[in-house]
């Protein structure tokens, strides 16, 4: 009998047509619709409506404030907790890391839910915050994906660097602002792209706490529910352009296995 | 592109179709139905014992009463496949807006039969996309023929008199009424200032209570509710006739949406949130005190907060005093995709028949909470099983339904659940009040229609109301904010400049050697 033999090009057809079929086809159907209107006609107009009106711009301009302000918070709570979980000599540290990785096994909306009562219980009327408890929910969403890039890329981190440095004279302050954080910025680029580009679009975590003021996905929806597909498709494409210009530039400070690094998750 | 959107959908599906033939094997006789309806608008049967509605039902005399024990689609598949010649499967699938559903009908999903609202439906009618019911279906003298027996000649009565069949409206044959309401305001009058505060829509802007009302979100009530605003001294002044007050509240020109817009950017500084399903728990665990909703919501509303002995909040619901939506959801045959043999005709109308038999539409009501269209003595028994007044009541009314279930049907009811104006009439109360309203608050209700063509600038007005505008920035913020930026660019510069700037010495690279 014939013995069945793959070559390694072909192994990668499913994964090439599930591309093709899912990823490929429906960009070229959102650039499609994003330089056409309603009749099929091809038109710049989707283009100009966005840039010249303010509401837009301000919504970009909110979706990218509270983005940005939710992956700080991320990073100023993820680095030492992954520090301190990837350097200590802590026994147990899989299980801590896994206390950290837990909340993702919960239905993301059970959790958010569960947020907004202890939130409410904290400070009365939660509508009050609004801004404040969007950067809670996303933080708490997606505090999983800052930790584990930041974990990973502090724990390969060859001590005898750390030893030298010792060696050489530096104090530990030294040691971590001249050699730790330097080694570990793969990390917390990788983090940062991670929290940063779901949060510009994750309105779901608005609705549910409250927030009235849309982002960037909830204003996709709303053209979507008056039936107009062209000016969503726009946004979509917009956001698109946005994350290829952070890809690009982030790409240049991550080593080369950073981006290999994600697939922990 | 829509051709080729059907294309690629329609590969998708040839791909998948080897596999779902080969997962069943079916006689040819068997019509699949495939049906589309509101999330959680069907009983879905699992009711407990204790539950049975006692009420004499001649359409089930073993159940002893009204009782869901099997979920409605599959005792109408059983039902169905028992009494006809051919059988039925029933593909049943769920939408969350209307829009939602005509979205997915424009991408090409096919259904039989869809049940969306009045304005939905006037779209799908306009645009063509349905198949009138036909001639058999109104036969009242067939025994099955449950929707032309009982349906409530108020929604879809005679020609000119039943709502459905007023020429402006023109829905007869064309889609059959299961469910209608109103548009109102849940309460907690025990934290309220003055109940009065909730006789006008105004109540969505009132700064007294900041933080504490919710609105729907979504445009049209939104927007019916800000018309409602705009135009509350006009209404509450003078009397005005059905059609004066539908062409005021259905205003789509340019002014009127300005005006709109600014109401709703008040509304949204005051109320606690936009809630799409969230304002239902709100009220009930006491988070908000008043809420936009629509009358079936409400009475749910009600129900729950009732709860337990110990645990329980006293609800009310309100018309406001200015005029209130008053709508209807409906089962439509659509036209495109489908191909429409006797027996799938025969099939959609049987659906449409059993749901409206009295029974069915009383466990329908009991678990959805909305009324149906269905009058009939089973649904006048199930009120008055529910709201009919105590022996110990201290004081009854007779709450006259005669528009809806015909001359001479009132119930007696406990007066303390009614709140009477100087005229003796009634624009709160509480759950019956919610399900049926009284004639002086349909007579100032309002048919909402279609957009049309002015969706895009309403829509436009609701996104100028739903972002951030960069105009409405505080010029302080945008000062420290770009101030912040210049800072921080500065510092990173000379921070990057600064052997060149500042240090003579720089540290040469690479090892010196020892031995030099």
């Amino acid at each position: 009998m014939k013995k069945l033999r793959f070559s390694r090009s072909q192994l990668c057809i499913p994964y090439a047509a599930f591309l093709i079929l899912f990823v490929i086809a429906p960009l070229f159907v959102i650039v499609y619709y994003a330089f056409t209107n309603g009749q099929g006609q091809f038109t710049f107009n989707n283009f100009l409506n966005f840039f010249t009106s303010t509401n837009t711009l301000g919504t970009l301009l909110y979706s990218f404030t509270l983005a940005a302000v939710t992956t700080l918070v991320c990073l100023a709570i993820a680095y030492p907790t992954a520090y301190i979980l990837a350097r200590s000599g802590l026994k147990k540290k899989y299980v801590l890391l896994m206390l950290f990785v837990l909340p993702m096994w919960i239905n993301f909306t059970l959790r958010i839910t569960a947020l907004k009562e202890i939130l409410s219980l904290i400070e009365g009327n939660i509508s009050a915050y609004p801004f404040l408890n969007s950067v809670i929910g996303m933080t708490y969403d997606f505090l999983p994906f800052m930790i584990l890039p930041l974990y990973t890329s502090l724990l390969k981190l060859d001590n005898s660097l750390l030893e030298a440095a010792a060696d050489l004279g530096a104090n530990k302050f030294t040691v971590f602002l001249r050699v730790t954080l330097p080694l570990s910025v793969p990390g917390i680029i990788s983090g940062m792209t991670m929290v940063l580009l779901p949060s510009m679009t994750n309105y779901v975590v608005l609705d549910m706490l409250y927030n009235s003021t849309y982002i960037m996905g909830s204003l996709i929806g709303s053209y979507f529910s008056a039936y107009d597909w062209n000016n969503g498709s726009l946004i979509s494409l917009v956001l698109l352009v946005i994350i290829l210009i952070v890809t690009l530039v982030t790409n240049r400070f991550s080593d080369k296995d950073a981006s290999a690094r994600g697939a922990v998750l | 592109m829509k051709k080729f959107l059907s294309v690629f959908v329609s590969v998708l599906f040839a791909c998948a179709l080897p596999l779902t033939l080969a997962g069943c094997s079916e006689s040819a006789e068997t019509v699949v139905l495939r049906v589309c309806s509101w999330e959680e608008y069907i009983d879905l049967g699992g009711w407990n014992d204790d539950e049975l509605i006692e009420i004499d039902n001649p359409f089930d005399e073993e159940a002893g009463g009204v009782i869901g024990i099997n979920s409605m689609v599959d005792d109408f598949t059983e039902w169905f496949n028992s009494t006809h010649d051919f059988n039925v499967k029933v593909e049943y699938s769920t939408f969350g807006t209307n829009e939602d559903l005509y979205n997915r009908l424009s991408l090409g999903d096919v259904y039989d039969i869809v049940c969306p609202s009045d304005y939905m439906l006037m779209k799908l009618i306009a645009e063509n996309n349905y198949v009138e019911y036909t001639d058999g279906f109104w036969d009242t003298d067939v025994e099955e023929n449950y929707y032309a027996k009982f349906v409530t000649p108020y929604i879809d009565g005679a020609e000119g008199e039943g709502i459905f069949n007023r020429p402006e409206y023109d829905w007869h044959m064309k889609a059959a009424c299961y469910m209608w309401g109103t548009l109102g305001l849940v309460y907690n009058p025990e934290k309220l200032n003055d109940v009065s505060d909730v006789a006008t829509w105004k109540m969505l802007m009132n700064d007294d209570y900041l933080k504490q009302v919710t609105i729907k979100d979504n445009v049209r009530d939104s927007y019916f509710a800000a018309l409602g605003i705009l135009n509350s001294e006009n209404f509450l002044s003078k009397q005005l006739g059905s059609e004066e007050l539908s062409n005021f509240m259905n205003a789509t020109d340019d002014e009127t949406i300005a005006q709109a817009e600014d109401i709703l950017k008040a509304i949204k500084e005051v109320v606690y949130s936009f809630e799409t399903d969230s304002g239902k728990a709100d009220m009930v665990t006491g988070k908000v005190i008043a809420n936009e909703q629509w009358s079936g919501d409400a009475v749910y509303i009600m129900d729950e907060a009732e709860g337990d002995e110990e645990n329980s909040t006293e609800l009310w619901y309100s018309v406001p005093e200015e005029c209130t939506n008053i709508w209807f959801d409906g089962w439509i045959k659509l036209k495109n995709g489908v191909d429409w043999t006797d027996e799938r005709h025969q099939a959609a109308e049987a659906f449409v028949n059993f749901l409206s038999r009295p029974d069915n539409a009383v466990r329908n009501m009991y678990y959805i909470g909305y009324s149906s269209a269905i009058a009939g003595d089973l649904v006048f028994d199930y009120m008055d099983y529910n709201y009919g007044a105590e022996e110990d009541a201290e004081q009854t009314f007779e709450y006259d339904l005669s528009y809806f279930f015909g001359e001479g049907y009132a119930i007696e009811a406990d007066a303390s659940n009614f709140d009477f104006d100087e005229n003796g009439e009634v624009n709160r109360g509480r759950q019956l009040f919610a399900q049926y309203p009284p004639k002086n608050v349909i007579n100032r209700s309002v048919v909402m229609l279609d957009f049309g063509d002015r969706l895009a600038q309403i829509n436009q007005m609701w996104i100028n109301v739903r972002c951030l505008d960069l105009k409405d920035i505080s010029p302080v913020v945008i000062g420290v904010a770009c101030a912040l930026i210049g800072v921080i660019t500065i510092a990173a510069l000379l921070y990057s400049f600064r052997y060149k700037l500042f240090i003579k010495y720089k540290p040469k690279k690479g090892y010196e050697k020892a031995d030099k």
